[in-house]
Order: structure tokens, then C-alpha cells, then sequence
């Protein structure tokens, strides 16, 4: 799992959406991969106008990544080579293959296996579907 | 402004002219429809040059190629008439550069002998280059539409070919030769039609939330799009063992630098962060026919009856 997946994710349970608690998820015996991918400078770019900057600062110190800039980095400063290829490290080649995800609000933990993780809610914390509510979110 | 002629292919004829415009909303090109009909495989469109038109059916699913179009008429003499009157002036350009013509006959036959003397009654355009089959610097076409009964001609076109469509990508993603696929794994074409409607293209991210074997991302990662997806089936994303299973058919079709995850989740309890990261959603939802959908945690009875998904969306119980 990338650690820019983590970042567009929050806790499945419901009542948790939207507190400041629950996002982001936070890592917990962690087993850490680096792998190799296509470096494309445009979709870094493209793709920091929708990360969750704080979110990431967490992230990353999480995982033992500690040089983010305090601020999202924009404008001029996004012609920095290596500033984009850092972040590309961080957000695409930085996988947890093995490891939980926790959820700061209600603690519940979510299993990451061979890189996959699994949001589904045991029958307490979930709900069945009402009509198109469902959706709406 | 010029006038071109499509050539579409007689499928998904609902949907042709829906991915024409998707295809000029992602490439902003103007397009007006100068006639089309749900019947017929000919579209002509005005375009502002060729370039447009290379850009507006490079990407095309459901598009062959799109040619310039010198005349069109529903008779040869009257087509004739109009290549003289009209296009005397293009005929130069054509003169000594390789090229080929072809017969595009739908609804009707032509042998090969009725092809040539057809093909020859155009020769007066006094192109003297050499004739190529393969590889022909430039492509002119004679197109025919017949009646359903192949027995009268309704319109003739003649053009030439400036761009093909995407068609061969049909073959390249074919689920028969893809190494991991289940029962509903969605057909490649439609998989490739559905990235075009939702225009798919570098640096965006495009999700699958009922992603099952992975058919929508590898037709948007195709495209250029960076793609995620979930199942509530953990087992579909897993697959069968290491060589068969959503990342495996990554690396075979070499886009696994456009793979960002595959996670396991219930649409109806999904984990999805508020705030417009996501591009475009393409799915196939279930309708709990085929497989049969499954909601997890549900506390009663009354509510474990099949829930489905009319097409707006909307979820009701059967
Ligand atoms: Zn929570």
C-alpha cells in the first residue's frame, strides 16, 4: 500500500468521518518496501493539488521520513527536481506490504496483507445500506 | 473549418457519438456533427484542421479512422462530378507519393475485380506514385453504403485517411489472452470505451469501486491515468496465487507505474476522504444478478434481502 493511498483514505466507520482524529490512518508494525516506479514529474505536480499536506507531514514522520517542507510545496518551488523526485519517493515507491492501519478516533485497526489493505467493518461498526444514502457522502 | 468523415464501427452505436464528444471535451476541440444516423457507420463532422481530427480520433474505441472527405453523393456520376469540381486543386499535392486505395463497402459486396475496375474509374486524379499495400505514404478511400438488402447504393464517400482509431487495443487488452480474469471481468472494448467516456489521460486518477479483476484500470491506466480500486471481495483483487491476481495483469500489460492500490472495502461503508482528489469513477455495479451482491454487516434479517443498484445509482432491494 502507497503511502499517497493512505492519504486519500480515512477510517471506513461512519461516525468517524469527518473528525480530526481519524485521518490519518496511522501506521503500526509497519513493514516498509521501497519499489521502483515511473518517475513523471507532471503527475507530481498534478497529484500534490490533492494530498492532504498535513496529513502527509504525519505520514511520512510516521515512517520515518522527516525533510517535508512545513508548507505544500507550490508555485515556483515545484520546479525542483528533486524536490518531485523525493516526494515521487515518498508518495509512489514507499509501500507497507505488511502492517496495520489505525484509526486515531474510534482505534480500530485495519490488517494490510501482502500489500492490500482490508477496510471492511465487522457487524458493529457497520451499517447496511438505506436506500441511496449510501451514497451520498 | 474542413468537412471529415468517421468511419465508426456498427456497435454500441448508443454510445459512438457520446465518446466523439468525450474525445473533443479532453482534447478541446470543436466538433459539429454534419450528419449521423444510428443506422449507419458514416459520421461527417467539421473540424477545424487535421490536426484536430488526428487528436479527436487517435483514441477512439468505437471509431476505425477518420479521412478527409473530398466528396460524398448518393451516385458515382454525381461523386465524380464533385471530386472535379472541388478537389482539382488537392490532386498535385498527391501526384508522385506512394499510396493505396481502398473499398469500404458496408451493407454490400464488391469482388475483387468489381474493386480494381472501381478503384481504376478514379485515375484521372493522375496520382503516379508508386502503389503500396502495406505502409502507403497516403491512404484514399471509397466508401459505399448499401441498403439492408445489399441490393441498391443509399451514398458513396471518397476521402483520405488521416488518423486510425484505437481499435488494436482491443486485441492487446482481449481478456482470452489476459492472465487473470473471473466470470464478470468486463470485455475489453467496453473497458476501453468506458476510459474514453470518462476521460482518462495522464496525471489524473481514475477509481473502480467495484474494481473485481482490474478490467476499467487497465483501460484507463492505458490511457495515461493513474488508477486505484476496491472490491468488498478481497479474494477477487488477491487472485488465485502469485501469477494470477490484479497486479499480475498489471505487469503483463507493463502499467504497473500507474497502479497505485487495490484495497478491500463495502461501497456502503467505504473509506474514502472528503475532497475532490478523484478525477473520474468508472464500474461496472453489480446488479446481484450475475454474482449476486454482497453487503456486509447487516444486523437484521429483513435487511439481508439482495440489494441492487438501478442505473442512476440508486440502490433498491429486489
Ligand atoms: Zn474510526
Amino acid at each position: 500500500m502507497k503511502v499517497l493511498t493512505v492519504n486519500f483514505l480515512t477510517c471506513a466507520v461512519k461516525a468517524c468521518k469527518g473528525t480530526a482524529l481519524s485521518f490519518p490512518l496511522h501506521f503500526r508494525d509497519a513493514e516498509l518496501v521501497q519499489q521502483e516506479m515511473d518517475f513523471h514529474p507532471t503527475f507530481v505536480r498534478n497529484v500534490l493539488l490533492r494530498v492532504d499536506w498535513e496529513g502527509l507531514k504525519v505520514t511520512a514522520a510516521e515512517l520515518g521520513f522527516t525533510t517535508l517542507p512545513a508548507e505544500k510545496p507550490e508555485g515556483e518551488a515545484l520546479d525542483n527536481e528533486q524536490l518531485l523526485k523525493d516526494l515521487h519517493t515518498l508518495l509512489l515507491e514507499t509501500q507497507v506490504t505488511e502492517g496495520k492501519l489505525v484509526c486515531g478516533n474510534c482505534q480500530h485497526e485495519y490488517a494490510i496483507k501482502e500489500g492490500i489493505p482490508n477496510f471492511l467493518l465487522p457487524n458493529h461498526l457497520g451499517s447496511a445500506p438505506k436506500s441511496e444514502a449510501a451514497f451520498v457522502e | 473549418m474542413a468537412q471529415y468523415l468517421i468511419r465508426l464501427v456498427q456497435v454500441h452505436e448508443s454510445f459512438r457519438k457520446p465518446e466523439i464528444f468525450a474525445l473533443a471535451a479532453l482534447e478541446n476541440i470543436n466538433v459539429e456533427v454534419l450528419s449521423y444516423d444510428e443506422s449507419s457507420p458514416f459520421c461527417t463532422v467539421k473540424l477545424h484542421d487535421e490536426a484536430a481530427a488526428r487528436a479527436l480520433i487517435s483514441r477512439s474505441i468505437l471509431s476505425k479512422a477518420i479521412f478527409e472527405l473530398w466528396a460524398t453523393s448518393s451516385t458515382y456520376k454525381d461523386l465524380h462530378a464533385a471530386i472535379r469540381q472541388n478537389t482539382a486543386s488537392k490532386w498535385v499535392h498527391y501526384k508522385d507519393c506512394s499510396f493505396k486505395f481502398e473499398v469500404d463497402a458496408y451493407q454490400g459486396k464488391r469482388s475483387a475485380a468489381a474493386q480494381k475496375e472501381l478503384i481504376e474509374s478514379f485515375s484521372y486524379m493522375g496520382f503516379n506514385g508508386p502503389i503500396v499495400m502495406r505502409g502507403a505514404d497516403e491512404t484514399f478511400c471509397i466508401f459505399e453504403e448499401w441498403d439492408g438488402s445489399g441490393t441498391s447504393l443509399k451514398q458513396v464517400w471518397m476521402g483520405r485517411l488521416v488518423a486510425r482509431g484505437s481499435r488494436d487495443a482491443i486485441t492487446t487488452y482481449d481478456l482470452k489472452k489476459r492472465c487473470y480474469i473471473s466470470t464478470t471481468s468486463m470485455d475489453a472494448e467496453l473497458a476501453l470505451l468506458t476510459a474514453n467516456l470518462a476521460l482518462a489521460a495522464p496525471g489524473k486518477v481514475i477509481y473502480d469501486p467495484f474494481v473485481g479483476t482490474g478490467s476499467f484500470l487497465f483501460a484507463a491506466a492505458h490511457f495515461g491515468a493513474y488508477v486505484t480500486g476496491s472490491d468488498i471481495d478481497g479474494r477477487s483483487i488477491r487472485g488465485k496465487d502469485r501469477k494470477r491476481n490484479v497486479k499480475a495483469n498489471f505487469k503483463q500489460y507493463g502499467l504497473e507505474g500507474r497502479f497505485l492500490d487495490a484495497w478491500v472495502a463495502d461501497i456502503t461503508n467505504n473509506p474514502l476522504r472528503a475532497g475532490r482528489w478523484l478525477d473520474g469513477i468508472v464500474c461496472d455495479p453489480p446488479y446481484g444478478v450475475r454474482e449476486g451482491l454482497k453487503v456486509l454487516g447487516t444486523r437484521d434479517q429483513a435487511r439481508m434481502k439482495e440489494v441492487f443498484y438501478l442505473e442512476n445509482g440508486e440502490a433498491a432491494h429486489l
